[in-house]
């Protein structure tokens, strides 16, 4: 790592503008990074004569007075979002040799404010997992992972579905990150490797461009080491697109501005039904820790109560399968991507869904086509989305009492590759508390709050009014100056 | 009604009908695409239409516009709200995996549908519903030994499912009803009714029953694109459904094609091959809500549809019923016809458009639109029979002449030279000239022959190159005998 890898984007883009850097040393400092981090295996494709290009360009953009709001900060991109040209995977087999002729509204948000892409990083295969252990292209491992980087006895899962995204944030490898969340997939990550991730509203971002996993759960959003960082970014990947008929047209705010440091009488609730059996001691008292930090800020905390709650995660597991399995049926082999040739069309389909497809996505895809099957559809998908509609009304009742909402991100911090593994129920419970935020809709944040007993992050949660990220981030900014996580993982690059 | 006779009696056949109809507008239903027909094979294919990784869907204003139309055209109720839903199922020219289509909410629900019979007489059948989704897109599989070559240009372009009551009871019924359908749409502007191009095909849902009994099993016959084919499937469809019944066997309710070679109906699927669709609302779509003011708007353009056009033709300009029915078929004629009888003896207009125009146009295989002769110069052809210029004989010649060179009936007349001949003078010179030169046969005439009559005016219709006014021959010739 070098000075220039442990910055925030805020003082990238002031030592930026200060000249006291390029945009190709910055990105220069970080093409070293990707190399040094590759044990990580974070990155499914590295794009480092782009980045230079991008670089390049920045320079020139800055020097003429046209510099963009995120010009010159060198990113990676999950592997999710369709970049032009670019290989983009998926972390599937069955993507093998796509190059997209398009480029996602995201990242060209991105592009067109300035950033630089430093590569594709590795995720869940079709953002299906919360470890980052069904890819195609092999494991991430979290840099908080102890032990000799690169010969690491126990190897700690990132979280997923963002895991490469995650990875390369806190190991210093990116100023920040693209990642996607559908059941908690950038706020969960974002958790177990100590940084700040946000889902902002549903509709906030374009899924134009995306590769599609659950339609009425998708969001993009930014992984960063800061809550301001956050902010930054989100800015530039909000936005209506005409293109995807679920964005909604709403002006984007400056999101930095909404970091003002004033939570005064904020009402910030508390729902009794986060408090799951079992859920460890430490989570409990992190949780705690942080209603103390924000009622010292002068914020009043309110016992609310969700009681929809448990239903969420079986909800979840019911939609989002049955949407995926629809969204995935056109990865058959026709037009792009692997195709294992058969007898017929059914074989051609079989062989090449049956090859192309992990375990993990094959099974969601078979519960997905099964909840919505004849005889089956009113009993499981139908009554699916009317518990999803009570977590909604909970809620929206619940806002009435309280402003923000206050949880822990997930019930336990990383866990090893191998451990929970056998059971994909286990794997699911990891989701328990995110995935009632993408039922309803909601803007979602993890920041990071502390370390746990075993040394490695922990995360809170503020759950948000729909389109207000502005109180999120307000509150976050509070956490984060409370917390003075400043701990860093063993492996930086 | 009109009953199968079969060998244990009368069966009675019910048909419902389930018309798609490609949507005329210049892009997809959900992508911008082009629909033009005949284009180079995937020249027209967005990577929505391609379901390409990320792609979504996005509504086409103008076909929404259209299905209402279409809607209101068929007197039905139009469905301020209506959702899409996915229907899911793998084939190699459906790219996405899934269709999307409508299920449980449609964008128009029920109408109605009035079909004129040969014999005149009308029924009124109802339509069920009618809903938007995507066509797909096409095999090809005669192209290679071993492989199917698929184009896309059709993949995503809109239709609309026109589906009726099952309250058809004949082949003719059902022609007479998908002949009235392509004629409204027609009208409306919405979709072109080309069987042959595909942009109008016909599911024919067929069972027999028993009068007085219940329905009995159905098949689908799919993808008729014939009005004769599909009477023929009809009948054939119905016929083997009695002789199965008869023989005491059931129905097995199933999908069929109409093999246009052999003329038999074929199982396409069998039962345990049948598609569960695992219907569910795309999560890519808000629900269809349509603000009433709009639909309003589109309800007071709607052109006058044949019914109204029908009824008015029988009260204004006094035609039969079946006259009116031949003129409102296709708006085209029925503009035609107005122009010629415009100012003008109505029945003499109809009788020259329905007969004589229309004929000549059938035996040189023309559409009204590819007539030679234009309605203005029709009329001028009926106005020079009016004043006596020519007669109707005469004006048969002309119009023979109209036809082959379009030009106008005044100059044809003037450069022929076929000006009648009205001059008492004249006339009764020639006639005196026959009579003369034929005495014999007129003194047989005076002694009680009187077919002879006749022969006199054909004698004297020749000696004037038929140009002689056929009612002045005959008063002038009845004077000259008598006396």
């Amino acid at each position: 790592m070098t000075e220039l890898t442990l910055l925030t984007m805020a003082d990238a883009l002031k030592g930026l503008a200060e000249k006291q850097f390029t945009a190709v040393e910055l990105t220069e400092a970080h093409v070293r990074a990707v190399e040094k981090a590759r044990p990580l295996n974070a990155f499914i494709t590295e794009t480092p004569d782009k980045a230079l290009e991008m670089a390049k360009a920045s320079d020139a953009r800055r020097a003429k007075g046209e510099a963009g709001p995120m010009d010159g900060l060198p990113i990676a991109v999950k592997d999710l979002f369709c970049t032009k040209d670019v290989l983009t995977t998926a972390a599937s087999h069955i993507l093998d040799g796509f190059k997209p002729p398009y480029e996602s509204t995201v990242t060209s948000n991105l592009w067109r404010d300035g950033a630089v892409m430093l590569g594709k990083v590795n995720l869940d295969e079709f953002a299906m997992g919360s470890a980052n252990i069904t890819s195609h292209y092999g494991d991430v491992v979290n840099p908080w992972s102890p032990g000799e980087p690169g010969n690491w006895p126990r190897k700690l899962v990132p979280g997923g579905s963002s895991g490469g995204s995650a990875a390369a944030v806190a190991a210093r490898v990116a100023l920040g990150a693209t990642g996607t969340d559908t059941g908690g997939s950038i706020r969960q990550p974002a958790a177990f490797t100590g940084i700040v991730g946000i889902k902002p509203t549903y509709g906030r971002c374009s899924r134009w461009g995306i590769v599609a996993f659950a339609s009425s759960l998708d969001q993009a959003g930014p992984m960063t080491r800061t809550v301001r960082d956050s902010a930054i970014m989100l800015r530039s990947m909000c936005g209506f697109d005409p293109k995807d008929s679920t964005s909604v047209d709403m002006p984007v705010p400056d999101f930095e501005k909404a970091l003002t440091g004033d939570i005064r009488g904020l009402r910030v609730g508390i729902p009794k039904e986060y408090r799951v059996d079992g859920m460890p001691a430490e989570i409990e008292q992190m949780w705690h820790k942080g209603v103390e930090w924000l009622k010292a800020a002068g914020a009043v905390p309110v016992e609310i109560s969700l009681p929809h709650t448990k239903y969420a995660l079986p909800a979840y597991y019911i939609v989002a399968p049955a949407e995926a399995s629809s969204n995935l049926a056109r990865y058959d082999g026709v037009r792009f991507g692997l195709r294992v040739p058969g007898g017929n069309l059914k074989e051609m389909y079989e062989n090449t869904r049956g090859e192309g497809f992990g375990k993990e996505v094959r099974r969601r895809i078979l519960i997905g086509t099964y909840v919505l099957s004849a005889g089956y559809y009113d009993a499981y998908y139908l009554q699916a989305q009317k518990v999803r509609t009570r977590i909604k009304q909970d809620f929206d009742l619940a806002f009435q009492e309280c402003d923000v909402i206050l949880t822990p991100t997930a019930p336990s911090g990383a866990f090893a590759i191998g451990e929970k593994m056998d059971d994909p129920i286990q794997m699911y419970l990891n989701d328990v508390f995110t995935v009632p935020v993408n039922l309803a809709g909601l803007p979602g944040m993890s920041l990071p709050a502390g370390l746990g007993a075993d040394g490695l992050p922990l995360g809170l949660q503020l759950i948000g009014k729909p389109f207000d990220e502005e109180t999120l981030f307000r509150v976050g900014g509070v956490i984060e100056e409370a917390a003075q996580f400043t701990a860093t993982p063993p492996f930086m690059a | 009604m009109s009953y199968i006779q079969g060998e244990t009696g009368d069966w009675e056949v019910v048909i419902g009908l389930e018309v798609h109809a490609q949507v005329i507008t210049k892009s997809k239903l959900f992508s911008g695409a082009a629909t033009d027909f005949g284009a180079a094979p995937n020249s027209q294919v967005s990577f929505v239409d391609a379901a390409f990784p990320g792609m979504l869907p996005v509504i086409n204003e103008h076909a929404v516009e259209q299905a209402v139309r279409t809607g209101l055209g068929l007197k039905a109720q139009i469905n301020l709200h209506s959702v899409f839903d996915r229907k899911n199922y793998f084939y190699a020219d459906l790219p996405s995996g899934y269709q999307i289509s409508q299920y449980l909410q449609p964008i128009v629900g029920k109408g109605e549908l009035v079909l004129d019979m040969p014999d005149g007489s009308t029924r009124t059948v109802g339509i069920t519903r009618l809903h938007l989704e995507q066509d797909a897109g096409k095999s090809i599989h005669d192209q290679h030994p071993s492989k199917t070559y698929i184009d896309l240009n059709r993949s995503g372009v809109a239709l609309m499912e026109i589906v009726s009551e099952p309250d058809l009871r004949s082949a003719e019924e059902a022609a007479a009803y998908v002949r009235k359908l392509r004629s409204i749409l027609r009208y409306l502007g919405t979709c072109d009714g080309n069987m042959e191009e595909g942009s109008m095909r016909c599911d024919c849902n067929v069972s027999v029953r028993k009068p007085g009994q219940p329905f009995g099993t159905r098949c689908e016959i799919k993808n008729v694109n014939s009005i004769r084919f599909v009477m023929a499937a009809i009948e054939y469809e119905a016929a083997r459904q009695v002789e199965v019944l008869e023989a005491g066997g059931t129905i097995d309710q199933e999908t069929r094609l109409w093999d246009t070679t052999k003329l038999v109906t074929r199982s396409m699927r069998s039962k345990e091959e049948a598609h569960d669709y695992r219907y569910f609302p795309d999560p890519d779509l808000l629900p269809l809500e349509l603000e009433p003011e709009w639909v309003e708007e589109i309800k007071r353009t709607l052109p006058e549809l044949p019914d109204e056009k029908k009824a008015r033709f029988i009260a204004d300009y006094k035609l039969s019923a079946y006259d009116a029915n031949v003129l409102v078929n296709e708006k085209a004629k029925a503009d035609y016809f107005e122009t010629v009888a415009k100012g003008r003896d109505p029945k003499i207009a109809s009788n020259w458009v329905t007969v004589e125009l229309f004929g000549a146009l059938n035996k040189a295989g023309l559409e009204i639109e590819q007539s030679p002769v234009s309605a203005e110069n029709l009329g001028g052809l009926l106005d020079l029979m009016a004043d006596n210029t020519i007669s109707g004989r005469i004006a048969k010649e002309v119009f023979a002449d109209m036809f082959e060179t379009g030009e106008k009936p005044a100059d044809i007349v003037e450069k022929k030279g076929l000006r009648q001949v009205t001059d008492t003078g004249a006339i009764e010179a020639t006639i005196d000239q026959i009579l003369a030169a034929n005495a014999d046969k007129v003194a047989e005439y005076k002694s009680g022959k009187d077919k002879l009559f006749g022969f006199f005016v054909g004698q004297a219709m020749k000696a004037t190159q038929g140009k002689a006014n056929p009612a002045m021959v005959n008063e002038i010739l009845q004077k000259k005998l008598q006396g």
